[in-house]
């Protein structure tokens, strides 16, 4: 298959036929001889995905082109489809060659490559997307997309007639995990009897395998779907059985423009904005970035004209709660999947337990690979 | 009367004739290559030589090729050793994974030091890869079950397995659930090279060029290999036990994988983690076919590989060309050099025919 695509992109390259001579990116010689106070910034990407997923990858690149939009930042580069672990270390010192001064590695199996890498070019910034380590001059940074999360969750359990929405889940990580607990508690505040049906297809994008889970997810009565994959496979698995779907990562209505609800997605321009920013003017300090709602890192796309004014009504309610700090999905009691009592009544989980899930919440069925 | 071609088999040729084909195929493939850089707009002669550059043109970029190479030869010899013998192991890929966890359990729960701890990673990763194979080994030679089948399903199997220990048993208690093991104590850690990436890992896969060499035209055993491969009826004639040999060539094929299992996590990754391996093992195949007998031509074609594979990043990282094009570049190189190869062993003949004929 992978044979096929390939040559197929082939053959639309060759009849694409664009003439304009592309010239080699300039290592940024010119850039770093400048004095400090007009620093530029020549950014580098590294990329999970292609920027064609219309997902994750593809939210990351419009933050790029957000951040351009700046006078200081030069053009920058992306590099897609790198795998994770040890081979995207020779990848990322490539930009590092190449004279970029700000890189972002965006998936977390980038995390030891980009500390290794790190340690060796002190004089480069790194932002690692989701990941726990850090150092002088690598900071990580990452959404809590468990409040838009949770926002959809409300929306599923007031559009549900069978009450039985089906979870599309990528790999058992904290993230993920915490995004379906997060869900699933949207989903039981105003629909108690409602269960959420998990299966996990151990991809980030493959839409076949994707596919398959969806539509295994509607043949046992699921008639809300949603995701965590980057590629819209279970959107369109949704739009061909006349089910509603929520989306994630970007605003992906056009691939099930009956079955959309919503989709939690990402806005990665604010904080590459601001980090570019804050590197120019020398500002920069590594952090543990973690941001929600109220720092527009993440958000709810505009809700489909199939909800009800009332339902609208209550999550935009909650979603100012969310913004104002009085509400936070994860605030007992929280019971287990047993029903077991694990958080008590007005205890909020810290951000460490947060970052560390590994159990699902009631409501939800499935199980997590131990 | 109609003119139509019949393919003939022909003799192998000289070893020259056989490299000037190798390196033909090459340039043709680059200059069909160049038509679609040209239609990108890029200049193929500078995207070849920033290709080289990239690859060659550093210390870094040398050993970056070299770090490339190191998997692709020991998984090449561990595929071409059972080639010998006309088997087929085209499980090298969950060999690496079983390999790769050998080492690690050792690495994670030996709690052995210093001089021992590595040597004990190695035999781990020799006998996991080893007992993986073996199974397609023992069900070809007692019950002539096909194990292009068996090894190739068990790649499956073996990086469910690994996925498994990542998630689940072997999970690094610090960290935060994410799947991945504990990264190893320096004592677990093969030695690197000149500040870069380049590790000892790379002189085993030499050692075992050499004793796979050694294997095959110095002993007995190496014989035997040849011999079944050969003709298997006259070896068994001659009272050669065709069965023991069969599992003992792909236990020691799955062997060598396994110690590329042990070299990336010793010398590279530090810790086990989903897609240890970016298709090493299938690669070995055609690495393998390509290479033909020898244990050297092994060595010659990874590392062209890796010149291949470490060059190419040059295209998206100073053109910006998609990822795709990275991927058609390497199909194309590819597919030349088994056409290469087919028109070694073979001509086309045109012949005239009857009509009817």
């Amino acid at each position: 298959m992978k044979k096929l695509l390939t040559f197929l992109a082939a053959l639309a390259l060759l009849t694409a036929g664009c003439t304009n001579e592309q010239k080699p990116v300039e290592p940024a010689a010119k850039a770093t001889a400048q004095p400090a106070t007009e620093k530029q910034i020549k950014a580098g990407f590294i990329y999970v995905g292609p920027v064609g997923d219309a997902g994750w990858t593809w939210s990351h690149d419009q933050g790029r082109i957000e951040m351009e939009k700046a006078a200081y930042v030069t053009p920058s580069t992306y590099i897609e489809s790198v795998p994770e672990g040890a081979e995207s270390a020779r990848v990322i010192n490539g930009l590092v060659q190449k004279g970029h001064n700000l890189i972002f590695t965006t998936s977390f199996g980038y995390m030891d490559a980009t500390l290794d890498v790190a340690s060796k070019n002190k004089d480069v910034i790194f932002m690692h997307c989701s990941g726990y380590k850090s150092a002088e001059n690598v900071g990580t940074y990452f959404g809590r997309m468990y409040e838009p999360r949770y926002l959809s969750g409300i929306i599923a359990g007031k559009m549900t007639k069978a009450n039985s929405i089906g979870y599309v889940a990528a790999f058992p990580i904290p993230e993920v995990i915490r995004g379906i607990n997060a869900f699933t508690l949207g989903v039981r505040s105003v629909n108690p009897q409602a269960v959420v049906k998990v299966v996990w297809t151990q991809t980030w994008f493959d839409p076949g395998v994707e596919r398959d889970a969806a539509d295994s997810l509607l043949d046992v009565g699921a008639d809300v779907l949603t995701m965590h994959q980057d590629a819209p496979a279970t959107l369109q698995a949704a739009e061909a059985r006349n089910a509603y779907v929520i989306g994630y990562n970007s605003d992906n209505r056009k691939f099930a423009p009956n079955a959309f609800l919503t989709a939690p997605i990402w806005n990665w321009g604010s904080i590459y904005s601001k980090t570019a920013e804050e590197v120019q003017n020398g500002t920069w300090k590594t952090a543990q970035i973690w941001s929600g709602m109220k720092e527009d890192l993440v958000q709810l796309a505009p809700l489909s004209e199939k909800i009800p004014a009332a339902v609208k009504q209550l999550v935009e309610e909650k979603r100012k709660a969310i913004v104002a700090g009085s509400l936070h999905p994860f605030t007992g009691p929280l019971n287990d999947q047993t029903g077991k009592e694990t958080v008590a009544a007005g205890v909020t989980l810290d951000d460490s337990a947060l970052l560390g899930m590994n159990w699902f919440v009631e409501g939800v069925q499935g199980t997590i690979p131990q | 009367m109609s003119l139509a071609f019949r393919v003939e088999k022909r003799d192998q040729g000289s070893a020259l004739f056989r490299s000037l084909t190798i390196i033909a195929s090459v340039l043709v493939a680059l200059f069909v290559a160049g038509f679609l850089l040209l239609a990108a707009g890029v200049n193929p002669a500078t995207a070849y030589l920033e290709i080289l550059r990239e690859a060659l043109g550093s210390t870094y970029g040398i050993s970056e090729t070299l770090v490339k190479a190191t998997p692709l030869i020991i998984t090449g010899l561990a595929v071409s050793v059972a080639f010998r013998m006309q088997i087929w192991n085209i499980g090298a890929e969950g060999q690496i994974y079983m390999g790769a966890c050998g080492a690690t359990g050792v690495a994670l729960f030996s709690g052995l030091d210093a001089p021992l701890m590595l040597p004990a990673m190695f035999a781990a990763a020799f006998f996991a890869g080893g007992l993986w194979a073996s199974v397609a080994g023992l069900l070809r030679a007692r019950w002539q079950v096909n194990e292009v089948i068996v090894t190739l399903l068990m790649n499956y199997i073996a990086i469910l397995l690994a996925d498994y220990l990542i998630y689940g048993p072997w999970k690094n208690p610090d960290g935060y659930n994410f799947p991945l093991t504990a990264q190893f104590v320096d004592a677990a850690r093969l030695t690197e090279y000149f500040n870069t990436r380049l590790h000892s890992g790379f002189f085993i896969a030499l050692f075992c060029a050499l004793a796979v060499y050694l294997l095959m035209e110095r002993t007995i055993w190496g014989y035997q290999i040849k011999a079944i491969g050969s003709n298997p009826a006259a070896a068994r004639y001659a009272g050669m036990k065709t069965g023991l040999a069969i599992f003992l060539v792909l236990a020691l094929s799955g062997a060598i994988a396994g110690i590329a299992g042990f070299s990336e996590v010793a010398g590279l990754q530090h810790r086990l983690q989903h897609g240890l391996s970016p298709g090493y093992g299938y690669t070995a195949i055609i690495i393998a076919w390509l290479a033909r007998r020898s244990a050297l031509g092994v060595i010659i074609v990874s590392l062209l590989m890796g010149i291949l594979l470490v060059g190419g990043d040059s295209l998206q990282l100073s053109w910006q060309l998609p990822v795709a094009f990275a991927y058609a570049f390497q199909g194309l190189i590819l597919f030349f050099l088994l056409a290469g190869d087919f028109f070694i062993n073979f001509r086309l003949r045109w012949v005239k025919e009857d009509a009817d004929a």
